[in-house]
C-alpha cells in the first residue's frame, strides 16, 4: 500500500497547528532540517509517523504534518517501537529533548538501542529544561547554576558514549544552526536500517546563557570525510569529546543486522 | 444412587523448593483428569528458588470443585517440614507416603505408606532422582486409579527429555504403584467414578486468559516479569509463531504500558500483565490511554501488597487502586472473573470493550486464580464475538478528507482510524487536545473534551450492568465476594445450607462501572449483608456503599497472603450470625 509521490515538497510537511517556541529557538534549525529531509526521502504525510515525549521537543511532531503520537514525558521511544513493529510500513520518527530522552527515559533509551528496532530518534540537546523554565538537565555542564542547583550541576552524562557501549547501530550528532548538515544526517538516519540516534545540539536562548550559539559555532567541528565511523573504539573517542572541541558528523554505524 | 453421591480425594505434595513439588503436582493433576474427573489443585510456595517449604493441592472429584479442601486423603512428603506442618490435615484413614531412609513419623498417628522411594528408584533406574516417580505411583495406587492414566501423562511430561528419561519415570512410577498394592492392600480405595465421560481441559488462571487473549485476536503483548503474572506472557510467548503475535519482554513495566499503548494506537488489539506494584509503575500510562482514547488491556494478577509483599501469595488489594488510580479523571473498566473457565470469557469481552469504548481496561485478577488448576469444559467458541466498535475500515478510509482523531459525537465514541501510509493523519496526544488531536490550552475545547470522554461511561455502564445473585430459600443472609472467591464462597453456602443457615451468595465479576441498580436490589433481598474479602480495609465493602448507599455491616477479611477455603468461610460466618 506504499504510496510513492515524486512530487513532495516542503509544503507538505507545513506545521498542524501554529509554533509555540521562543523566538530565535534552536528547535527551528531541526524542523527545517527535518522537513527537507522527508521531502528529499519522497515520503508522504501519510507514511510518517512522528513520536515523541514532553518538553519543548515534545511540540515537534504538532509541526510537521504527519501521523502524530505525542506520548508522556520520557516514553516515546517505547511506544514508537511497538508502533513500529505492529505497522512495519510506517517510517517512524521519535524525538525527546536531553531530559526526556536522557533522564526522565533513560532505561527506555538504553534498552531501544540494544533492541535495535529500525527507527529515528532524535533528541533535542540544550543542556537545560525549556519547558520547565530553567532547571539542569543530565547534560547541563559541571557546575551550571540553575534555580534548583544553586551550587552547580553535577558532572554532565556523555549520551553519545553510552550509545556506542550499547552498540546503537548509528549515532550522529549534530548542530541546528548548520541545517544542511543536519538535513543531511537526518537523510542518512531514515535510510539506515537499525535504530539512528541522532543528538542536535540546540541552543536554549531562554534558559541557557552559557551554551549559546557563539559558544556552539567556537567550539564545532565536523568530521573529517577519511573518518571512519565502522571503528567503535575510534568513534568512542569522538563520543566523549566535549569543551574546546564538539565534533559533529555521523560518529558511529554499524552494519545492518541480519534479522 | 451411590453414583449421583458427591465424592472426592484429596492429595497433597509437599517439599522443599527445588524438590519436584510442582512437577509431581501437576502429573497427579492430570492424572485425575485422565481418570474422568473434575479437579481443582492450589499451589503453595514461597519467593525462593531452593529450599524452604512448598505445596501442592490436588482436589479430585466427580463433581465441579471450584475451591481447595483443607483436608487431606493422601500426604506425598518429600521432606520433614510436610510431615511436621502437614501430618494433622490428612483424615483418620488418609494414608502418608514418604522415604522412611530419610524421614520420621514417630509420636504421630499416621497411616503410613513408608517407602524406599530413593532406593527403588536407584535400584530399578539407577538414578535416585526418579524417587518422586516412585511416590506418583504409590499415590495412584492409593486412590485406586489404573496405572495406564499415570503413564500416559509421565509420556506427555517428559517427552521433550528423550525416551530415556521417559522410560525410566514409567519404570519408577510402575515400581511405587506395584509397591503400595502389594504391600498395603488395606490402603487402596475404590477409585471414585465420574458421573459421565470427562473430556475437559486442565487450565491455570493465567493460561485461560492467554487464551483468552489470543481467541479474541489479541496480537501484542508486553510485559515485565512478576509473580504472579509472568506466566499469561510465558503461555503466549510459547505460541508466538504459531499464532503470529508480538511477545516483547521489556525493560520495566513503564516501557510495557506504553508498547501496548504504542501498538493499540498503530492497529493491532495489544496488552500487557503484571501484579500490584508493576501496576503501580503503570499507572501513568494508564492515564495516557485514557487521554489518548487507545484501547489496551491490563492484567493484574493481585499478590500481597505493600510494596513487594508477599510475592508468591494471594489477596485482593488492588480494587481500590485500578478503580480511582492514575492521574486525573478517565473512563476505565475493571473485570474480575470468578473461575478459571470465567477468565477465559472475561478477557474477550475485555478487548471487545478497550475497542469500542476506546479505554483501558483492566482484568483483576490473584494469585489463587492465576496459578491454580480446574478442569473446564472446552470453550464454546459460539460465544466468542469480535467486536472491534467504530474502527474505520481501509476501504472507507479512501473517501475520508477531513478526519479527527477525537470528534465530538453524542456517544463521546469518536470513529478510529489506524495510521496508514495512504490515509488520513492520526494524531493524538497525551496534552489536552482538540477534536483533530492537536495540544490546547482553551477552556471550553478543554470542557467538552472532559465531557466528551466521560459520556462514555454511559453506555459502557449497560456493559457491566448485571451481577449474580444465587439465592436461596428463606435466606436471611446475603454473602458477598468478588472475583476469585467464587468458588470458596458458594461452596461455603452449600455447607452452611446442611447446617440449616441458608445464604444467599452475591458475586461481583464486572466492577466498574459498577453495577449499582443490580447490587442494590441484590442487597435488599436479606437484611445482613456480609461482605468477605482477601484484604484489610474493606475494599468492596466501601465501594458498595459509595456507590449504593448501602452499608453492609458485617465483613470476614483475611490478608495473611492465604486463600479463603469453604470451612473458613463457614466457621466465620457462623460467628457474624450468631
Amino acid at each position: 500500500m506504499v504510496i510513492t509521490n515524486n512530487m513532495i515538497t516542503l509544503s507538505d510537511y507545513k506545521p498542524s497547528m501554529a509554533i509555540q517556541w521562543c523566538p530565535g529557538c534552536g528547535n527551528f534549525g531541526i524542523l527545517t532540517s527535518m522537513r527537507r529531509a522527508l521531502v528529499a526521502a519522497k515520503l508522504e504525510p501519510s507514511q510518517v509517523l512522528m513520536v515523541s515525549g514532553i518538553g519543548q521537543a515534545g511540540k515537534f511532531p504538532h509541526y510537521v504534518h504527519s501521523h502524530v503520537l505525542n506520548e508522556l514525558h520520557g516514553r516515546p521511544i517505547p511506544a514508537a517501537q511497538a508502533a513500529k513493529i505492529v505497522n512495519n510500513e510506517l517510517t517512524v520518527i521519535a524525538f525527546s529533548g536531553d531530559g526526556d530522552g536522557y533522564g526522565e527515559g533513560g532505561n527506555h533509551f538504553i534498552s531501544a538501542m540494544i533492541r535495535n528496532v529500525n527507527m529515528t530518534y532524535v533528541v533535542h540537546n540544550n543542556q537545560v529544561y525549556g519547558l520547565t523554565k530553567g532547571q539542569a538537565s543530565p547534560t547541563s555542564d559541571i557546575g551550571f547554576v540553575t534555580k534548583t542547583t544553586p551550587l552547580g550541576a553535577w558532572q554532565p552524562m556523555r549520551p553519545l558514549a553510552l550509545a556506542i557501549a550499547c552498540d546503537c547501530s548509528f549515532v550522529a550528532r549534530g548542530f541546528s544552526a548548520d541545517i544542511e548538515h543536519l538535513a543531511n544526517i537526518f537523510q542518512e538516519a531514515l535510510q539506515h536500517k537499525g535504530f539512528a540516534l541522532i543528538e542536535v545540539l540546540q541552543p536554549c536562548v531562554s534558559f541557557n546563557h552559557q551554551n549559546t550559539y557563539d559558544w556552539y559555532r567556537e567550539r564545532i567541528y565536523k568530521l573529517s570525510d577519511d573518518y571512519d565511523p565502522g571503528d567503535r573504539m575510534k568513534a568512542f573517542d569522538k563520543a566523549l569529546e566535549w569543551g574546546e572541541h564538539i565534533p559533529i558528523g555521523i560518529i558511529y554505524r554499524k552494519k545492518p543486522p541480519r534479522i | 444412587m451411590e453414583a449421583d453421591m458427591s465424592k472426592e480425594i484429596n492429595f497433597m505434595v509437599g517439599g522443599e523448593a527445588g524438590q519436584g513439588v510442582q512437577t509431581i503436582g501437576f502429573i497427579l493433576a492430570k492424572t485425575m483428569s485422565r481418570a474422568g474427573l473434575e479437579v481443582f489443585a492450589d499451589q503453595d510456595y514461597e519467593s525462593r528458588v531452593r529450599g524452604g517449604h512448598n505445596f501442592f493441592r490436588v482436589r479430585a472429584g466427580n463433581s465441579e470443585l471450584l475451591s481447595l479442601s483443607e483436608k487431606l486423603d493422601v500426604l506425598i512428603a518429600i521432606d520433614q517440614n510436610t510431615v511436621e506442618n502437614h501430618q494433622q490435615e490428612v483424615n483418620d484413614d488418609g494414608v502418608t507416603i514418604f522415604d522412611h531412609d530419610k524421614l520420621k513419623t514417630e509420636g504421630k498417628k499416621v497411616n503410613s505408606l513408608s517407602i524406599r522411594l530413593e532406593k527403588i528408584a536407584d535400584d530399578i533406574t539407577s538414578n535416585k532422582l526418579m524417587a518422586n516417580s516412585v511416590a506418583i505411583g504409590a499415590a495412584v495406587a492409593v486412590g485406586g486409579y489404573k496405572f495406564e492414566f499415570l503413564k500416559e501423562v509421565i509420556k506427555e511430561q517428559f517427552a521433550h527429555l528423550g525416551q530415556d528419561i521417559v522410560d525410566s519415570n514409567i519404570k519408577a512410577a510402575s515400581a511405587g504403584y506395584d509397591h503400595a498394592m502389594k504391600s498395603k492392600p488395606e490402603f487402596i480405595r475404590d477409585p471414585i467414578k465420574p458421573r459421565k465421560s470427562n473430556h475437559k481441559m486442565l487450565l491455570t488462571g493465567n493460561e485461560a486468559i492467554a487464551l483468552g487473549a489470543m481467541v479474541a485476536g489479541c496480537k501484542f503483548i508486553s510485559a515485565y516479569p512478576m509473580t504472579p503474572a509472568s506466566s499469561i506472557m510465558e503461555y503466549m510467548a510459547e505460541k508466538e509463531s504459531e499464532f503470529n503475535m508480538i511477545v516483547i519482554q521489556p525493560e520495566d513495566e513503564i516501557a510495557a504500558i506504553n508498547m501496548a499503548v504504542g501498538a493499540g494506537y498503530a492497529g493491532v488489539r495489544a496488552m500487557t500483565a503484571t501484579s500490584g506494584d508493576g501496576f503501580a509503575l503503570m499507572t501513568e500510562g494508564y492515564g495516557l490511554a485514557g487521554c489518548t482514547e487507545t484501547p489496551v488491556v491490563i492484567v493484574i494478577a493481585q499478590r500481597p501488597g505493600p510494596a513487594v509483599g508477599l510475592p508468591t501469595r494471594t489477596e485482593q488489594g488492588e480494587l481500590g487502586f485500578v478503580i480511582y488510580g492514575g492521574s486525573g479523571e478517565f473512563p476505565r473498566a475493571v473485570l474480575a472473573p470468578r473461575t478459571i473457565e470465567d477468565a477465559f470469557y472475561t478477557t474477550v469481552k475485555a478487548f471487545n470493550l478497550a475497542e469500542i469504548y476506546q479505554i483501558p481496561v483492566v482484568i483483576l485478577t490473584d494469585q489463587h486464580l492465576a496459578s491454580s488448576y480446574q478442569t473446564v469444559t472446552k470453550f464454546d467458541l459460539h460465544k466468542v464475538k469480535i467486536d472491534r466498535g467504530q474502527l474505520i475500515t481501509d476501504k472507507e478510509m479512501r473517501n475520508i478528507t477531513d478526519y479527527k482523531r477525537h470528534k465530538f459525537t453524542d456517544s463521546g465514541i469518536s470513529p478510529r482510524m489506524i495510521p496508514m501510509s495512504g490515509g488520513p493523519l492520526v494524531v493524538t496526544d497525551s496534552d489536552e487536545h482538540d477534536e483533530a488531536g492537536h495540544m490546547i490550552e482553551d477552556a471550553a475545547i478543554r470542557t467538552r473534551m472532559m465531557l466528551k470522554r466521560m459520556k462514555k461511561i454511559e453506555s459502557l455502564k449497560k456493559e457491566t450492568a448485571g451481577c449474580r445473585l444465587h439465592s436461596r430459600r428463606n435466606a436471611k443472609v446475603t454473602l458477598i465476594g468478588w472475583g476469585s472467591t467464587y468458588g470458596a464462597i458458594m461452596e461455603a453456602a452449600s455447607l452452611l445450607e446442611r447446617d440449616n443457615l441458608n445464604v444467599n451468595v452475591l458475586q461481583l465479576n464486572e466492577l466498574w462501572p459498577f453495577p449499582v441498580d443490580a447490587v442494590t436490589s441484590a442487597l435488599n433481598t436479606t437484611k445482613t449483608g456480609i461482605v468477605i474479602e482477601n484484604n484489610i480495609t474493606g475494599q468492596l465493602s466501601k465501594l458498595i456503599t459509595a456507590e449504593t448507599g448501602i452499608k453492609c455491616a458485617n465483613s470476614i477479611h483475611k490478608f495473611d497472603g492465604r486463600p479463603f477455603s469453604p470451612s473458613y468461610i463457614v466457621k466465620e460466618v457462623k460467628k457474624e450470625v450468631v
